[in-house]
């Protein structure tokens, strides 16, 4: 499970693709990030595009960090893109779809306020697949590793011998 | 040099678990020439392959066969599944553990007749009187290497320790320090010092923080009187016609089954796994289950009480740095039913890593309250409570049939609902706990809800009338001279202190108990 640089240049891509929602530019079978600057993409066999982009877009309205990229929250969901899961989260995304349909947004990812979109996953708090979405993130998006120097967790030590000499009692703060 | 001994050899003592109590037996018989085979459900794993990653550590150690839940307590709700957080390999829940040594207060040994009737608790004291425990106590100190007992010196502080001991001393608390921990602080008994990794939860790959995994399984192995089998599930209990137990019958890591025949059977499976032992081997001679006429076993579940106050600060505190757990606050420690509860609590520090707290810092909240929390994970401090928790009859392990291990058993349910008194003791724990952080300048805090249980306690409790519960002073079955329980499931009352100092000294004192029956020819 690791992000793939996509094949084409990002101008190819760009070209072939719609904008979808606020957050991310679809080509065929890729979602990427739409900054000029982001240098990620990921392929989906299984899911729809779209669907994986609203996923994306949900993983980042339930555990928002501003300072996390969208890269990250990508790897978080991207194991739903097998055959096994897939049928279920295109069931899932599209009845999330619907209750936007509801609030007058032709999909989730076209509403603009993230409050608007948390009101609406609360609406949905209780369903499996919010759960199942929200209880994958916890250990896909916070057991990465890559995630942890951004919230200042060092990880393991063992190999730099502990932290005796390098600032378990450090704190010049009190 | 390690015994192998034969299935039919009826002269051995079998020992099922070898954590903090199954452990410390094993050796302490070998070490007195007593033949033991110690049958392990788990594999053997050294500081070596320890991994510090909290859950891939968790993957490689935990106990994660089936479980199931009920009851009023959140971990119900929030991890259906995982009821206790134990460790299923050589060396039981002693590589998870903290390390946190502490001896009972003496009050602690008479419940009962503290506290007086406390409605809807199940209390009674305990059948030893504190001052017989007093040189086992001694003894499992020095075992352990208990730093701040024996001479031995404290552990340096922290960071996350600093924040902590400068909001108690602004509170006014006087009992603060850096803990009896059984880690060491200088080089002791061969095992290095402390190097503040910060991964004790996950085993400790220097080895400073005590283990029966890497000291008393070897060195009982190194005397020739004791084998461990890991990987060895024991599935039931055998008796003979005249109730007496006989051997036990285990599934190795092939599934093959075998019979070993045993002189004495040792259970210490860990508070949920004995009694469900004991249970799952019910027979016609003994219907409810082994060892269970009094209708206890399972019962008076305790967990303590617990709960965690995490806060965060304008500035960093890095409390992953050095051991989990770093300092202890006693002054609430004492019995004050002016607090408006029974009993009394401990306060100790603890830190998790950013996966772990993710997981525990408020299950299953999501949005930017929760999200907000850990964007300053590193300002943040921690602390744990333990406190003294009601034993309740109806609290309690049961098989569930409707569910099945591996292995085609029933589980194990755990039961829990608060007593009002725990109810009252982590309210007034959480209000200390944010206190000593807002003291320290605390800009928000966290009163965080029970983990699933790491301190499993009571379900096979001693007492001195064979009614009132499943063992005696000794550990050996009210119903079964030669059945004997010697893990934490014994304890008749939880006290406030971390269990294992005391788990291990009454597994040393059982030892003793053991050799003398056994050469007086009563066993
Ligand atoms: C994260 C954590 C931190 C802790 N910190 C502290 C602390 O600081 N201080 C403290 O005092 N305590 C602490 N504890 C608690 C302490 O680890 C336990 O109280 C203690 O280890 C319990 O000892 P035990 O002998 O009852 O069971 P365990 O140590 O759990 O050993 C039971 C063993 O029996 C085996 N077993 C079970 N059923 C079977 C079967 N049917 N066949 C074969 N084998 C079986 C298991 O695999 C296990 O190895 C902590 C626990 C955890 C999880
Ligand atoms: S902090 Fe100390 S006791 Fe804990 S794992 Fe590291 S070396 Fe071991």
């Amino acid at each position: 499970m690791s992000l793939r640089k996509h094949g084409m240049t990002r101008r190819q891509l760009l070209s072939q693709s719609a904008l979808f929602g606020a957050s991310f530019v679809i080509g065929a079978g890729y979602v990427a990030g739409k900054a000029e600057a982001a240098n990620w993409a990921i392929e989906v066999e299984h899911l729809k595009p779209e669907t994986m982009a609203t996923l994306i877009q949900m993983a980042r309205d339930i555990y928002p960090h501003d300072q996390v990229g969208d890269q990250f929250y990508a790897l978080a969901v991207k194991g739903y893109d097998s055959a096994e899961a897939a049928p279920g989260i295109e069931e899932g995304i599209a009845a999330l779809n619907e209750a936007a349909r509801g609030i007058g947004y032709a999909a989730y990812t076209l509403i603009g306020w993230e409050r608007d979109r948390v009101d609406l996953l609360r609406s949905l708090e209780d369903t499996a697949f919010f759960q199942q979405i929200r209880g994958g993130l916890v250990t896909g998006l916070y057991n990465q590793k890559a995630v942890w120097p951004i919230f200042g967790y060092e990880g393991e030590s063992f190999s730099q011998g502990g932290y005796i000499d390098r600032g378990f009692d450090d704190i010049n703060w009190l | 040099m390690t015994a192998p001994f034969d299935l039919n050899d009826d002269s051995v003592v079998v020992i099922i678990g070898t954590g903090a109590g199954g452990g410390v037996l094993a050796n302490e018989l070998a070490q007195k020439g007593i033949s033991v085979v110690a049958l392990e459900a788990g594999g053997r794993y050294l500081p070596e392959d320890y991994i510090n990653d909290e859950w891939d550590s968790f993957g490689q150690l935990a106990w994660t066969d089936a479980r199931s839940t009920s009851g009023d307590w959140r971990v119900a709700r929030d991890f259906s599944g995982l009821p206790a957080w134990i460790v299923k390999a050589v060396g039981g829940t002693t590589t998870h553990w903290a390390g946190a040594s502490l001896r009972f207060q003496d009050h602690e040994w008479k419940p009962r007749t503290t506290y007086g009737d406390v409605e809807g608790a199940n209390l009674i004291d305990w059948p030893i009187d504190p001052r017989e425990m007093d040189d086992y106590y001694t003894k499992a100190e020095t075992k352990l290497g208990v730093t701040r007992t024996g001479g031995r010196p404290g552990l340096p502080g922290s960071n996350n320790y600093k924040v902590f001991e400068k909001g108690a001393k602004a509170l006014g608390y006087e009992e603060v320090h850096t803990g009896r921990m059984a880690i060491n602080a200088v080089d002791n008994d061969d095992r290095l010092a402390c190097q503040q990794t910060g991964f004790c939860f996950q085993g400790c790959k220097w080895g400073a923080k005590w283990s029966s995994a890497y000291t008393d399984i070897p060195r009982g192995e190194a005397t020739g009187n004791l084998e461990v089998r890991e990987r060895c599930h024991v599935m039931r209990i055998e008796h003979n016609q005249a109730g007496k137990v006989t051997g036990v019958v285990y599934v190795d890591a092939d599934g093959t089954r075998h019979e070993q025949k045993a002189r004495v059977v040792c259970v210490a499976g860990n508070s949920i796994e004995s009694p469900r032992l004991l249970l799952n081997s019910a027979s016609s001679m003994f219907p409810d289950g082994l060892a269970n006429s009094s209708g206890q076993v399972g019962r008076n579940y305790m967990r303590h009480v617990t709960g965690s106050v995490y806060a965060t600060f304008e500035q960093p505190v890095r409390m992953w740095r050095g051991t989990t757990m770093a300092g202890i606050i006693q002054d609430e420690a004492r019995h004050d039913p002016a607090r408006g509860f029974v009993g009394g609590y401990e306060l100790e520090t603890l830190s998790l890593g950013l996966p772990f707290m993710a997981a525990f810092l408020d299950p299953g909240a999501w949005g930017r309250e929760f999200t907000t929390a850990l964007d300053h994970y590193e300002n943040m401090a921690g602390m744990w409570i333990v406190g003294e928790d009601m034993p309740q009859e109806t609290n309690r392990i049961t098989l569930n049939s409707d569910v099945t291990d591996q292995h085609g058993l029933p589980v194990a349910n755990v039961h829990f609902d608060d007593h009002p008194n725990d109810v009252a003791m982590r309210a007034h724990a959480y209000q200390q706990g944010i206190a000593i952080y807002e003291a320290v300048g605390a800009t928000r805090v966290f009163p965080t809800p029970p983990y699933p249980s790491t301190h499993n306690l009571g379900t096979n409790r001693m007492s001195e009338k064979p009614r009132d519960g499943v063992v005696n002073a000794h550990g050996q079955s009210h119903d079964i001279a030669n059945l004997f329980v010697s893990d934490g499931s014994q304890f008749t009352s939880g006290a406030a202190e971390n269990p294992t100092l005391t788990i291990v000294a009454l597994a040393i004192r059982q030892a003793d108990f053991i050799a003398a029956e056994m050469g007086r020819q009563a066993l």
